[in-house]
Order: C-alpha cells, then structure tokens, then sequence
C-alpha cells in the first residue's frame, strides 16, 4: 500500500511576503551585479558627452556664469569657418590615404610571414622587426620623426649625400609637403596592428580551399582574389572602418610633429577642436565642433556595428 | 534551504558591487582639506619643481610648513603645458587648487571666469608691505598675479662663429645683426645665422623671437590697451624679420620649428645667434661643454639711445577664488615671496627675484648669470602679452600671418591688417 503524504501547503499569510521579498531581491541581483559598470559607463562617457552636447547649444559656456541658449549659432559658425573645412579636408585625406596603406602594408607583410618559402627563423625575424613601429608610444614616434626629418637631420643628409636631391628638404616646414609626411609617419607607426590581425586571419584559412583552387587549375593571383581575399572579407572591413575611427581620433601626433600648421596645412579636426577649446576659450564652439566629429564618427561606427551584426 | 542559501550569496554579491558602485559615484565627491585638529592643507598647482634641481623646491615648501605647522602644503607638480591644461579645466570647472602657479598670458582669462581671487584685497588683510614686489599683474585695478621670478630672454651669440665669420663685434643694432647673420650663413658648413620657431602649436616665438625686436627699440604693439599693429615700429620688425628670411640667414624649417629645436640648434653650433631664456644657461653649457658663447641685449633699430625692452617670462602666482582657506593662502605667497626665501628660489631657478630687496646669489653661478643681471638692471622688462585676454590664440593668429609673409603669400601691410583685425576682434 502506497501512502501518499500530501504536505501541507504554506499559509498564505506566512509565504506571500518571503516570495515577495524573493522576487524583488531576484529582479534587482543583476542590476546590483551591473552597477559599478552602469555607473562607470555613466560617470565616464554619458555625461560629459550629454555635457558637451549641451554646451555646443549655448553661448559663453564655462568661462562665463550667464551662459544663453545659441540654438544651432555655434554649429553654424563652424561650419562657415574655412578653417574648419580645411581641417575636414585634411581628415579626410589623412584618414584615408593612411587606411588604404596601412591596409596594402599590413597585407603584403602578413602575406610575406605567412609564406611557407621562408623559414621559421627568418619568420621570427622579420616578425620582430615588422612590428617594431607598433612598440613605440606616439610622443616617441613624434620625436624620431621631428629628428630625422629635420632640415639638417638624417634623411636630408643621405639624400644629399646620396645626390637624389641637391639641397636638403624642408620636410615638415613646407605647407606643400608637411600632410604628405605627417601621413607617412601615421602610416609607419599604424601598419603593425593590421599586419598581426590579417596575419591571424590568413592563419585560419584552411588549406583545403587553396588545395581545392589548385586542382581547378588556379594560379597564384587567382587564389589570392577568390580564396584569401573572400576569407579575410570579415577581418579586413572591421580593420578598414576601426581604423578610420582611430585615426580620425589622431590628436598627439600631429600636434607634436606640426601644431596643424605650416599655414594650416596639417590642421585636423582634432587640432582645430582643442585650439577652439584651450587657446580660444571658445567651450562653445568647440563643442560644437566636436558634436559634428562624434557624428561623422558615429556613421562610421554605424558601418562597423553593421557589418558585426552581420557576421 | 540551500536555495535560500545561494540567493542569499547572490544578493549579498550584489550588494557588494551596488556598494563598490556607490563608492565610485562618491569618488569625485572630494572630502574636507581641514583636519579636526585645524590643520588646513592648501593645494600648491605649478610646473616649477620639475623645473629646479631635484628636491629643492619641496625643501623650501617644507620651511614653510615648519614655520606655520597648522599649514600643510600637497604639492601638484606637472610640466608647463599640463599644468597649463589642468589650470584651464580647473578654472572652468570651479575646483582650482588653493594657490596656482602662473603664466602671465593666462591672467586675463582666469581673472574674467573669476577663477583666480584679487590679491589686492588680500595683501591688505593681510597688512602686507606692497612696495617690496617689482611688479604686480593687475586687472581693473586689482592684482591677480605676482611675479615670483622672472626670466629675461637676451641675445645668445656662439662666439666661435662669430669670429669664424670674420664678425668682430657683439651685434648691437638690427644692421649690425643682419651683417652678422649674413657673414655667418656665408661661412659654410650648413650653419645659419639666426633660428625662428614659428611652430603654431605653442606659438610663444611671437613673444620671444618677434616682438622682442619691437620693444628692444621701445616700441610697442598697443596704444591705450587695444592692438596697434599698423604702425610704422610694428611694420619695420615685420619688413626686418622678412628681410632675414630674404637673405637667406634664418634656419630651415623655422615654420614648424619649436622653442627647444631652437636651443638645440644653437647648442649643437648649427645656428649662431637666438633670443633665448636665460635658464637655457645651464642646459647649453651641459649639453655642450666646450661652446663658446656670450649673452647681449636684445639689438635695437639703429640710432635707438633709449632704454632697452627686453622680453621676460614669470614664474607668477595667484589663489583661487573657490580656496576656502585664502588666508593661509596667501601665507604661502608671502613666503615665497620673502626677501630671503625669493632670493633663494631665483637662485635655484636662474632667474631674477620678484622681490625688489631680494639678490640672487652669483658666487656658484656662470659669470653669464651676473652679466645678465645687469642687461635686466640697465633694460625694462617688457611683455606686452602678459594680461591679454587669449594672448596665445593673439600670438597664433600674428603667426599664421607671419608665415604668409615669409612664404611669399601675402604682403607685410595686408598681414598687418589682417592681424590688427583678428586681435581686435578680442581685444578691440
């Protein structure tokens, strides 16, 4: 015989409390858990942008107390200023040309160490040296640059010496020259971080796919175009649009290398913003100026969210 | 139970971090700088103890503290340009430290937030004995700044040569210095005669390298406070500056060259005359022993019998007008601004005291030091930037203008004009 013990329910007057207090404590663990990041990210990034945004729609903001609201003037006077739109043209340039190469480099490089004709040393070594430029800070790069490209430094002396140009080159001194140099030396310092990234893609392609391109009868350029090419799509467009980011974001080394000019000719958005901000003490349209970087930016980010989702 | 137990643990976790949270949201909520024993810590913001011999000045700060033991100072030292960015924020911000170290081109600035605190009122609570200081920055009548050492800016002259060059004579007048420049360039070995940084990153060439050619013949860039660009003295240092570039005697690359590729230029027997500081002293003679040069007043349009400007730079000092404790405040101005501990410190420095009784002491110092002691003595420091609102976006705009001219892009006249008009848009 089966005797079944049937427990007797909880009152409901003892029980709904404790579920209650159950319940409650159970929906807010995970905010508890999230808090410190919650108010990290609140602290540190919604509200000085929030503060920004605000700024770039009033007028004397934080050098005066009686700050008015300006509606879109700030924007409006940014966008008239030529000096702004020279920095835009400078950005865009900069930030492409600097992409473009850092992406053909870094290909080539990680190509070259993932070829089976070089030996595991040889590998290691070229390894080392090729990612030298990514080891050092920018400040550093700044000055080895400044030092060589001097009108008496080293480049000047083995081009004379080596009598490719006669008299030695005003580098970073002539308004013609200066975007052109300053752009090699972002791409020198920049191509080391795609280079480890494709080269980490190449890796993961199998070797079957090459296997199966060479019994169809394909040539090197043909496997290179529809097997590598197709198999780092992904790495390559992330890489593409997080350096755009980036390098739109290059504050240090331009301003150390040239301070925007000669003549305005290196001048980015970003040097424009903080001569607004610190030499002007115009918060306002600074902030304003830095409200359309963060948009153009965020069309960028757009991209690579996109294109994230998508993987 | 043991569910019980775990959702227990679960929420005692998140506890924890919603507290760790709380902490870091009050982080930025400061705390009182006044111990229940009524010791008050003041904030000291400046760029100066890097700038000294290691130690140096925190055994001075430490004096201080051991005369006044209800007085303790945190020092917040940083190189010029951060602590420059730090002041600006601050300012902005209303949380300046108590006493701030100051540039007198930033004193317009912060005295119209109303983030540095008028000093006149305090020395006069203070009974303070005004006429011992050489100068005060004034604003409307009210002191916001006191110079506590000051740094003169003469010519530096590579002997070496100068003689190599068949030169003489110390330039003395602008024809004189063109023809040194001249036999100098023309001695060979890539050397030029004079070094101008135009970098517009921290465009203070303007001050130093420029102007300093106006007010060395008694000229000057405003007349009742507002800019006066146009006028026949101004136009001649810019027609001089361009006649230079013209033959050929100032260093390549002066367009993005910086205040320290000037020095090393001079040092490294590149160039063979600049305008530089006088702190510069001991840097060029460390990093190259066996140069042979000299000092001189700055050179003046010939015929000039007046008395020499000569460009200088402070170490200046204010308080805060948000400094709850602006008394002890100003105890700590008083101090560095007294006679011995001034002449202590302008020692330290290579630089000439703010007090008037205050003497530098020469005995283990170049003889240079001394030879510019009397340039500064038979002289008048001049800086006309020193109170200008924004003088450093003045000094960028005068720049880009300048290079315009230099690079063949525009006229002296137009790039008077045109400059005359940006710097009236801010100081008109």
């Amino acid at each position: 015989m089966t005797s079944l013990t049937v427990e007797k329910p909880p009152s409901a007057e003892t029980e709904a409390p404790t579920r209650g207090k159950n319940s409650w404590a159970r929906r807010l663990t995970p905010f508890g858990y999230l808090s410190p990041t919650v108010v990290l990210i609140v602290v540190l990034m919604v509200v000085p942008i929030i503060m920004v945004i605000s700024y770039s729609f009033r007028d004397n903001v934080i050098v005066q107390d009686n700050s008015v609201f300006a509606g879109f003037a700030n924007y409006a006077t940014v966008l008239k200023d030529p000096d702004f739109l020279a920095a835009l043209k400078n950005t865009f340039i900069f930030i492409t040309v600097s992409m473009v190469a850092h992406l053909l480099l870094g290909l080539g490089f990680a190509m070259m160490l993932n070829s089976p004709l070089l030996s595991g040393v040889t590998k290691a070594i070229f390894r080392v040296v090729y990612v030298l430029p990514w080891l050092f800070t920018i400040a550093v790069i700044a000055v080895i640059w400044r030092l060589l490209l001097d009108p008496s430094g080293v480049i000047n002396y083995l081009l004379t010496t080596l009598n490719i140009v006669s008299d030695g080159v005003n580098w970073l001194g002539d308004p013609g020259s200066a975007l052109w140099v300053v752009t090699f030396v972002n791409i020198w310092s920049g191509y080391p971080f795609f280079m480890i990234s494709l080269l980490a893609g190449l890796q993961g392609i199998p070797g079957e796919l090459y296997e199966a391109a060479s019994v169809d009868g394909a040539n090197p350029w043909q496997k290179f175009w529809n097997v590598t090419i197709p198999q780092l799509r992904p790495v390559i467009i992330s890489m593409a649009v997080l350096d755009l980011i980036w390098t739109s974001q290059q504050f240090a080394l331009i301003w150390m290398m040239t301070g925007g000019g000669p003549l305005n000719s290196t001048e980015m958005l970003s040097t424009f913003t903080y001569k607004l901000a610190f030499s002007e003490y115009e918060f306002s349209t600074a902030s304003a100026s830095a409200v359309i970087v963060l948009l153009l930016t965020m069309v960028l980010a757009f991209f690579y969210v996109r294109q994230q989702r998508e993987r | 139970m043991a569910i019980r137990k775990a959702s227990r643990t679960r929420l005692i976790g998140a506890l924890t971090a919603a507290t760790v949270a709380l902490a870091l949201g009050a982080c930025g909520g400061g705390g009182s700088d006044e111990a229940s024993d009524g010791t008050v810590t003041l904030e000291f913001a400046q760029w100066w103890a890097p700038e000294l011999p290691a130690g140096s000045f925190d055994k001075i700060i430490n004096e201080f503290q051991t005369a006044n033991p209800t007085i303790k100072v945190k020092l917040l030292s940083g190189p010029y340009a951060s602590t420059k960015q730090q002041l600006v924020t601050g300012a902005a911000s209303k949380t300046l430290p108590d006493v701030v170290g100051l540039d007198g081109a930033w004193v317009n600035d912060f005295a119209k937030q109303g983030a540095i605190t008028d000093l006149s009122k305090l020395m006069t609570d203070a009974s303070y004995d005004q006429s011992q200081l050489a100068s005060q920055i004034q604003l409307e009548g009210k002191t916001y700044m006191i110079p506590v050492v000051n740094f003169v800016y003469p010519l530096f002259v590579n002997q070496d040569l100068l003689t190599k060059a068949g030169v003489s004579k110390v330039p003395s007048t602008r024809t004189e210095f063109l023809d040194a420049a001249k036999k100098i360039s023309a001695s060979g070995g890539n050397v030029k005669g004079w070094a101008l940084p135009l970098d517009t990153a921290v465009p203070n060439g303007i001050q130093n390298d420029v102007m300093s050619w106006l007010w060395a013949s008694g000229g000057t860039m405003l007349a009742d406070g507002k800019p006066a660009l146009t006028t026949p003295q101004v136009k001649s240092v810019v027609d001089y500056v361009k006649s230079l570039n013209d033959a050929g005697v100032i260093a390549d690359g002066s367009l993005t060259m910086k205040e320290q590729d000037k020095v090393e230029k001079f040092t490294t027997g590149q160039v063979g005359m600049v305008f530089d500081s006088l702190a510069h002293i001991n840097l060029v003679k460390k990093n190259a022993p066996d140069l042979k040069f000299t000092i001189a007043p700055v050179p003046a349009e010939d015929g000039y019998t007046g008395k020499r400007g000569i460009p200088y730079a402070s170490w200046g000092i204010g308080v805060a007008n948000s400094s709850e404790h602006k008394a002890e405040a100003f105890k700590l101005v008083q101090f560095l601004m007294d006679q011995k501990t001034n002449g202590e410190l302008a020692t330290l420095a290579n630089g000439f005291p703010g007090n008037k009784n205050a003497k530098p002491d020469f005995s283990n110092s170049d003889p240079l030091f001394e030879e510019a002691f009397k340039i500064y003595q038979e002289g008048t420091p001049a800086n006309e930037f020193v109170g200008l609102p924004k003088s450093e976006d003045l000094m960028r705009s005068f720049d880009e203008n300048l290079q315009l001219v230099l690079t063949g892009k525009s006229s002296v006249d137009d790039a008077l004009s045109k400059s005359q008009d940006s710097w009236s848009s801010v100081i008109g």
